[in-house]
């Protein structure tokens, strides 16, 4: 396995520039759905830290006089059956979602690539150990660990990050392991044992920056399944707790109702979850083929 | 081979006891039992009663002994008892499997026979308008909840039939076994048809690109012979692999699905059953999945030894 040297790759896929602006450019150009992907993360960035100066209304002021209000000039989106503007909880909902994905993909990932570095670095009982507590780890999908955790830990924000972390740890943990050990082999590690360095050293300033390029990729696959999960969490009221405006909270068992008495209620926060992840996937999906050109399809 | 299998097998056991661990001690590390929530509710009531119940349900006992008690019942095939039926687990969760078992089979060959040929043909026609179509509606797939997909087959079907589908545990018409297990399988099989379409593709795209494949052309025989005669052949492997992992997995869609639908199967249970607090049934239906997953994960390595005759395990 040799580190990858993206200047060569870029030359070879035609780009003239290899730096700066004009690089940007030609990736953007080479990849037009990643693209996309990014300027629709972009948006919900932006709507999470502007969501104040979006909405006129607050999204937990209930108004019942106006409750399941249709779609109008007044609110774009309708409002709920508390009466609550529903564009503004979609735009606040922005927060929560990129709070608990970000938040766990961060946290679940730090701790993946230190269990990661750690068993592939040190071998021995200490891996032995680690696979078998990852091996625990994923004999249960996302959502069913995700939702023993909640139950365990109780519904709030933090809690919510946690349970969506831990059950990411193993996948990240297991592609560092992976590549630690075909890194550990390379010349450049040998050289630096040579030289004296000691062995906490190689491992963070040799082994895991070159152990960047899959994390980030991975990062990314896994950001559109952590907000998925937080949805699907909050859908069964096992997530975010009312008031705070999730999208899956939104769309939770009473929707079965909504579906018939105020679709608006139904489709919107649908759309907003669907677009994130679709987001998040579409520029995953480029940053793969740019980092990690082994994998392409 | 035969010596593969038994380390296989024995770390399928280190596995299974390990979750067991792990979600036994994770239901009971928040304070606050099945008792607590019961009394609060009623109130202020006499401590002794409280005690009689703890004893009765045995978790006035050391968590160990607890844990123990589980597991040496788990042996017997004596599961516990519901703490809100009181009735028996085994009784609980039994006649809720065929359920969430069919429903899962049906998605399985919803995603099988959607994403197989579209990920074929994706892969023969890279880099056109169709094949680029295919990789964003497949990705799209990938993007929608499944919960929020239920919802908007329930909204379809109330503005074409006017009502919501009603669950029939005993479908005799095929309206009825559609609108009870298909619709509902759709839902849940959409995402996995994606990823089965994704894997196709990428498989098929591997394989196309061998030499064998040239020969076969050269050869004269005719593009569909190549496609699906000589490199699906090959290609199916790993979208086997694929398909068996995302059987255990489906669990996750079927759980939000199962509740959209209101559908009275095991996924839903697990739900139901957490925000009781009824761990009997938690941590029953937890050992249940985590087994399905593990010996999917066992059956597809085997079926690989067997459909790839390169493939020899030995250790």
């Amino acid at each position: 396995m040799d580190a990858i040297n993206y200047d060569i790759e870029l030359k070879r896929a035609g780009a003239k520039a290899t730096h700066g602006w004009s690089r940007l450019r030609f990736l953007a150009q080479r990849h037009i759905l990643g693209t996309i992907g990014l300027a629709i993360m972009t948006l919900f960035v932006f709507a999470a830290l502007f969501a104040d100066l979006i909405c006129r209304y607050d999204p937990l002021t209930v108004d019942s006089a106006h409750a399941l209000a249709h779609p109008s000039a007044a609110h774009w989106m309708g409002t709920d059956s508390f009466g609550r503007d529903v564009w503004a909880r979609i735009i606040h909902g922005a927060r929560i979602s990129l709070a608990v994905g970000i938040g766990s993909t961060v946290l679940g990932g730090s701790i993946g690539v230190v269990v990661g570095l750690t068993s592939g670095y040190l071998s021995g009982w200490v891996d032995l150990v680690f696979q078998r507590v990852t091996d625990v780890l994923q004999a249960l999908p996302l959502l069913v660990l995700a939702l023993v955790m909640t139950a365990a830990l109780g519904p709030s924000l933090p809690n919510v990050i946690i349970a969506i972390a831990i059950p990411l740890i193993p996948t990240v943990s297991r592609v560092i392991r992976a590549n630690t050990l075909a890194l550990r082999e390379l010349p450049f590690v040998e050289a630096a044992k040579s030289i004296g360095m000691s062995e906490m050293r190689i491992a963070l300033r040799h082994v895991l920056p070159n152990t960047l390029a899959p994390l980030i990729v991975l990062g990314t696959a896994q950001l559109g399944s952590t907000i998925l999960t937080e949805a699907s969490l909050s859908f069964l009221g096992l997530g975010i707790p009312e008031p705070y405006p999730s999208w899956g909270r939104m769309l939770s068992e009473s929707a079965a109702e909504y579906v018939r008495v105020a679709p608006w209620l139904v489709i919107f926060p649908g759309i907003a979850i669907s677009l994130a992840v679709f987001g998040t996937n579409l520029f995953g999906d480029a940053l793969r083929d740019i980092l990690d050109p082994r994998q392409r399809g | 081979m035969f010596a593969y299998i038994v380390r296989r097998l024995a770390l399928m056991l280190v596995t299974l006891i390990g979750i067991s661990i792990v979600i036994f001690f994770l239901l009971r590390i928040v304070p606050g039992n099945i008792v607590d929530i019961l009394f609060d509710a009623a109130g202020f009531v006499d401590p002794a009663d409280k005690a009689n119940l703890e004893r009765e349900l045995g978790i006035d006992q050391p968590l160990v002994v607890q844990y123990l008690h589980w597991i040496g019942g788990l042996l017997r095939g004596d599961l516990g008892y519901s703490y809100v039926s009181e009735k028996p687990a085994l009784q609980e969760i039994l006649p809720r499997i065929p359920i969430t078992a069919r429903l899962a089979g049906l998605a399985l060959l919803f995603s099988a026979s959607v994403g197989i040929p579209l990920g074929v043909i994706s892969a023969v026609y890279q880099g056109s308008r169709l094949d680029y179509v295919l990789r964003v509606v497949s990705l799209s797939g990938l993007s929608l909840p499944s919960f929020w997909l239920g919802l908007l087959i329930l909204m379809a079907s109330v503005s074409m039939f006017g009502s919501i589908p009603i669950f029939n545990p005993d479908p005799k018409t095929f309206g009825e076994l559609f609108s009870t297990y298909m619709l509902p399988s759709m839902a849940v099989g959409f995402r996995s048809s994606a990823l089965t379409m994704r894997i196709t593709r990428s498989s098929m795209l591997e394989v196309l690109r061998q030499d064998y494949i040239r020969t076969a052309r050269a050869k004269g025989a005719s593009d569909a012979s190549v496609n699906f005669h000589h490199a699906l052949k090959n290609a199916i492997l790993p979208v086997i692999t694929v398909i068996g992992i995302e059987a255990a997995f489906l669990i996750g869609g079927l759980i939000v699905t199962e509740t959209v639908f209101n559908i009275p199967g095991v996924a839903r249970f697990l739900v139901e059953a957490i925000r009781w607090r009824d761990y009997p049934i938690v941590q029953n239906l937890v050992m249940l999945i985590a087994v399905v997953v593990v010996v999917a994960n066992f059956t597809v390595d085997m079926l690989y030894a067997v459909f790839d005759p390169r493939i020899r395990y030995t250790d």
